[in-house]
């Protein structure tokens, strides 16, 4: 193998799985860190820059971080990564005065539809720069479906209240209750650039016999949880069958168990663990006594005199073809009738746009959806931008956000005259962490606690009311805990082949087998003969040559606690644990461009 | 005003226990004594470590984190004798670890965390390890020493447990070097080898590896630290050899012996490793699976049924030849040479058990009805003697 160049930015970033894995690449470890240290606000402006809402994804984060954690190939479960980082926001002082200051305008406009997180990151991004923004949405109040469709009880409004304002508050024009109906009308006010984060707003539907019929009783989920949200709706029948395996069906089951639903049910067609919903939410509801019953297809509404009366289901079973492709077969059991007094349909969102016409230079393919640059988010208009579930579909907030800080260097980068598809480098730092002999700035020593549950609020009071919050957060005891479980990984090992005198102490120390001195070879060879079996080819191998004997230096990066024991156990220095933090590209980054500095 | 103002004075320096380094780190750095904190080797292992017909992973073999210096050759062999336990599926019960004074008897703390070990006087370890021997026969003893415990001090004691053919596996982490006591010369450095400070050694060296040949040692290796390729199999085999096995370990102090002009120096030992064969030790059924290319490899069977196939690097070098071997040695240290690999084994040799004629049951398990055979019995061997 070709010797590893640690310079590229990538490399190790790649090493920070977690940070990796995060569509804003938040660097996790970092603020965990500041949270061990009981530094909260310095955790959340971390956290703020970088995915601009902590206190609200905190507690409703999809968490891409966790299933890549370190920690989770080391034992049984990744670090709370999540539940930290509402730590970080629970427990923080009054970071107002940290918040970018209001800058004089530089006269360019920006419109943005919608005003949920990828229009509030665009506008958090370019406001600062000076760029007037205007915030349209339907809604009366800021953050679109973090605010309408997530229920209160996993996120109060006040943690919504408060990070909204935050981005409000850097001079932001927010006109609430204005639906945009016009891309063409809005186009003709002259904007510079026009963002588009108007979400998936529609709820699918599911056409099947007796839908008509017994309407009254059957509701879309999205639609219901924004008018239980609103306070429209405040009551659901007794019976109440849930259809859909996502989090928007979650979210349903336990605002309906709120509102009057005493059996509550969740029908879904797939098996339990192919569920679209994260495995916690699914947990959630199950700990509210709401059963998921699985392989169950809805082919029927049952009804009586206009009134809903129940659901028919088909049994089915997963059969796999020689693809390993999935089919769901009839099971060739009866179909099962389930009473029902209510039922909410959370089988999907779909994106709609009847408010652009299709002579405004964006051109639609052939799902109607806009066709977008997946790297600068503009469309086939120059000047009008999408990002969020407008650009690709459903995901959510963190891929938003992500999507936000992209759109927001785009439009930065056009009206400043420059090639929007030339990206500037991140900025990355590598400094060593060794204070003295076995003495580092980082705490090396490895915890071996298991993870540490959230407490929640007891269940018969919580529900009892929507709008109180289950989940408690951790306590700062709970967070310290947590917070040492984190690996850093971000401390990376560095090693200099010059400086070793292969004297194997770092083979010896190193608890999880991570190094080897050997002959080089192709990387599947190498593997084979590494100290321990090495079975993510994903992980990287970190190759090193210029030894002495002409071995090479392999250290398979998967399992390493980042202890920094072989640096403590190197006689030579030839190991240095050195702390890597990278600077994501955001609108207005310092970091040159190569147009700038020939300018 | 001269001197300190009257008060309460708190010397870092001080207090230090006689070892004077119980913690890494030397004057030179400006450090010894200085409190450092280490952090224990973490638990978590590599969850695809392979395990062993006991269902243990080398790491089950381990004992507690060195406080030797960085680097230090000896914890190379502590990690080769771990993985030969390992490999061999030793029970760590069944194993007595007996070591003298000096680093190296320092290392029996970190391997084997579950066996018996006793930390003895300086250079007295062979005459408590052929007592430990003599009263439990059927544990496995492992006798760790070093150049001053085994060619200074206790020389005579490493001579008299060889020549009596005590079973054991007897490993001299030789680093040439007074450690402990600053780096002062042992009786091993090469005559013309230089110190740290650039002082030439006048002495004669002496080879430990030939004087045990001599005494009838009936297994007798040398490696390296830094080729555990090498060491792993040795030691593994040497644990399996009936008799007194004999390992020189050149294990260089990076600390006081790992410069220019130093015999046993990773560099030196590096360029002048003459390795006469490569070892692998098969145990139990298994075939022999590797491929040789004809005529270079001699397989050995020992008492035991382990079978050693050498791998031969000089094709002349025959390990069943005493005489031979020694001659070979000399002939390679006076060209600068330090000749590794198996130097000579005896697969049918015996032990002091056999020479005295012992009971099998250990002598620690016997009754006082075997021990004493009554006053009938003692009359009949003082009437036969009257």
């Amino acid at each position: 193998m070709k010797p590893t160049d640690i310079s590229a930015p990538d490399y190790f970033h790649k090493v920070v799985d977690c940070q990796w894995a995060c569509p804003a690449h938040t660097p996790v470890p970092e603020y965990i860190r500041l949270i061990a240290e009981g530094r909260y606000s310095d955790a959340y402006m971390i956290n703020w820059k970088s995915n601009v809402f902590p206190g609200i994804l905190g507690r409703t984060c999809d968490r891409p971080c966790e299933p890549a954690c370190r920690r989770g190939r080391v034992e049984e479960t990744p670090v709370a990564i999540c539940r930290l980082k509402r730590v970080a926001a629970d427990f923080k002082d009054d970071v107002k005065h940290r918040m970018p200051k209001v800058s004089a305008k530089n006269g360019k406009r920006i419109a943005l539809v919608g005003g949920g997180p990828a229009s509030l990151a665009v506008a958090r991004d370019l406001a600062p720069l000076g760029y007037h923004c205007t915030v349209f949405d339907a809604d009366p109040k800021a953050g679109g479906m973090m605010r309408s469709q997530i229920p209160k009880f996993r996120l109060p409004d006040s943690v919504i209240d408060e990070e909204t304002d935050y981005i409000l508050n850097l001079g932001i024009e927010f006109k609430g209750g204005q639906r945009i109906d016009s891309l063409k009308k809005l186009m003709a006010e002259n904007y510079d650039a026009i963002f588009v984060g108007s979400g998936a707003p529609r709820g699918r539907e599911l056409d099947i016999p007796g839908r008509k019929e017994a309407a009254g009783n059957i509701h879309i989920g999205i639609e219901w949880l924004a008018s239980v949200s609103f306070g429209h709706v405040e009551k659901i029948g007794r019976r109440v069958i849930v259809l859909g395996g996502g989090n928007t069906a979650m979210d349903c089951c336990r605002t309906a168990r709120r509102l009057g639903g005493e059996e509550v049910k969740v029908v879904v067609r797939s098996g339990f663990e192919e569920m679209k919903a994260s495995p916690w939410e699914k947990e959630d509801a199950i700990h509210e006594d709401i059963p998921i019953l699985n392989f169950m297809v809805p082919v029927a509404f049952t009804h009586d005199n206009g009134k809903l009366t129940g659901v028919t289901f088909q049994k089915v079973k997963a059969e796999y073809d020689a693809k390993g492709r999935r089919n769901l077969v009839p099971a060739g059991e009866p179909d099962q009738t389930i009473p029902c007094d209510d039922v909410l349909v959370a089988v999907g969102q779909e994106n709609a746009f009847p408010w652009i016409e299709r002579d405004c230079g964006i051109e639609f393919d052939k799902w109607n959806m806009p066709q977008v640059d997946a790297k600068t988010f503009v469309s086939t208009n120059p000047k009008v931008f999408f990002g969020g579930d407008a650009a690709f579909g459903p995901k959510n907030i963190i891929w938003a956000v992500a999507h936000g800080h992209d759109a927001a260097l785009s439009i930065h980068k056009m009206l400043s005259g420059e090639d929007i598809t030339e990206r500037p480098l991140p900025e990355v730092h590598v400094s060593s962490q060794k204070m003295g002999i076995h003495e580092w700035s980082y705490d090396n020593d490895i915890s071996g606690d298991k993870r540490y549950k959230v407490p929640h609020r007891d269940k018969v009071i919580a529900l009892k009311d929507i709008r109180t919050e289950v989940e408690l957060g951790y306590d700062v005891k709970l967070a310290l805990g947590e917070a040492q479980r984190c690996l850093n990984c971000d401390v990376q090992t560095v090693f200099s082949a010059p400086a070793c005198i292969e004297c194997d102490a770092c083979v010896d120390i190193c608890p999880m087998d991570c190094i080897t001195f050997t002959e080089n070879g192709e990387e599947d060879d190498l593997r084979a003969r590494l100290k321990a079996p090495s079975p993510h080819h994903d992980q990287a191998l970190y190759v090193a040559d210029g030894l002495k004997t002409g071995r090479v230096m392999v250290k398979d990066e998967d399992v390493c606690l980042h202890c920094g024991l072989c640096a403590e156990r190197c006689p030579t220095g030839a190991w240095d644990m050195q702390k890597y933090l990278i600077d994501m590209t955001h609108a207005g980054s310092t970091c040159q461009t190569k147009a700038r500095s020939a300018a | 005003m001269p001197g300190l103002v009257p008060g309460i004075h708190d010397f870092l320096f001080l207090g230090q226990d006689v070892d004077g380094r119980d913690k890494p780190g030397h004057d030179e750095a400006g450090i010894a004594g200085v409190v450092m904190t280490y952090i224990a080797k973490p638990k978590f292992q590599h969850p695809g470590l392979p395990k062993n017909d006991l269902g243990f992973t080398h790491r089950d073999y381990e004992g507690k984190v060195s406080t030797l210096c960085a680097g230090c050759g000896h914890d190379s062999i502590t990690a080769s004798i771990i993985e030969a336990c390992y490999e061999l599926s030793i029970e760590p019960h069944r194993v007595a670890k007996i070591s003298g004074i000096g680093c190296s008897s320092k290392t029996p703390d970190y391997f084997l965390g579950n066996s018996h070990g006793f930390n003895s006087v300086h250079g007295r370890m062979p005459s408590v390890l052929t007592g430990a021997n003599l009263a439990n026969r059927d544990l496995i003893y492992l006798g760790v020493s070093g150049d001053g415990d085994s060619a200074s001090i206790g020389f005579g004691q490493f001579a008299h447990s060889i020549r009596r053919g005590v079973n054991m596996t007897y490993i001299v982490e030789n680093n040439g070097v007074y450690g402990l006591t600053k780096g002062q010369f042992s009786a091993t450095a090469d005559r013309g080898s230089k110190s740290k400070k650039g002082v030439m050694n006048t002495d004669n060296a002496i080879d430990l590896v030939a004087i045990a040949l001599q005494l009838g040692a009936t297994f007798v290796a040398r490696s390296f630290s830094g080729d555990k390729t090498q060491l792993v199999p040795l030691i593994a085999a040497a644990i399996r050899h009936k008799g007194a096995s004999f390992i020189d370990v050149i294990s260089p102090c990076i600390a006081f012996n790992n410069h220019a002009g130093s015999t046993k120096s990773f560099d030196y030992v590096r360029e002048h490793n003459d390795a006469v064969n490569r070892l692998d030790v098969i145990t139990g059924r298994e075939a022999i699976s590797v491929d040789y290319a004809p005529g270079t490899v001699q397989v050995v069977e020992q008492h035991d049924g382990t079978r050693l196939a050498l791998r031969k690097l000089d094709a002349d070098y025959d390990p069943h030849d005493r005489l031979g071997a020694m001659t070979f040695l000399q002939k390679h240290a006076a060209k600068g040479q330090v000749v590794t690999g198996l130097l000579y084994v005896d697969p049918d040799a015996d032990d002091m058990h056999a020479h005295l004629d012992t009971v099998e049951t250990p002598l620690n398990r016997l009754e006082a009805k075997d021990l004493c055979p009554g006053t009938s019995a003692l009359e009949k061997i003082n009437a036969s003697l009257r």
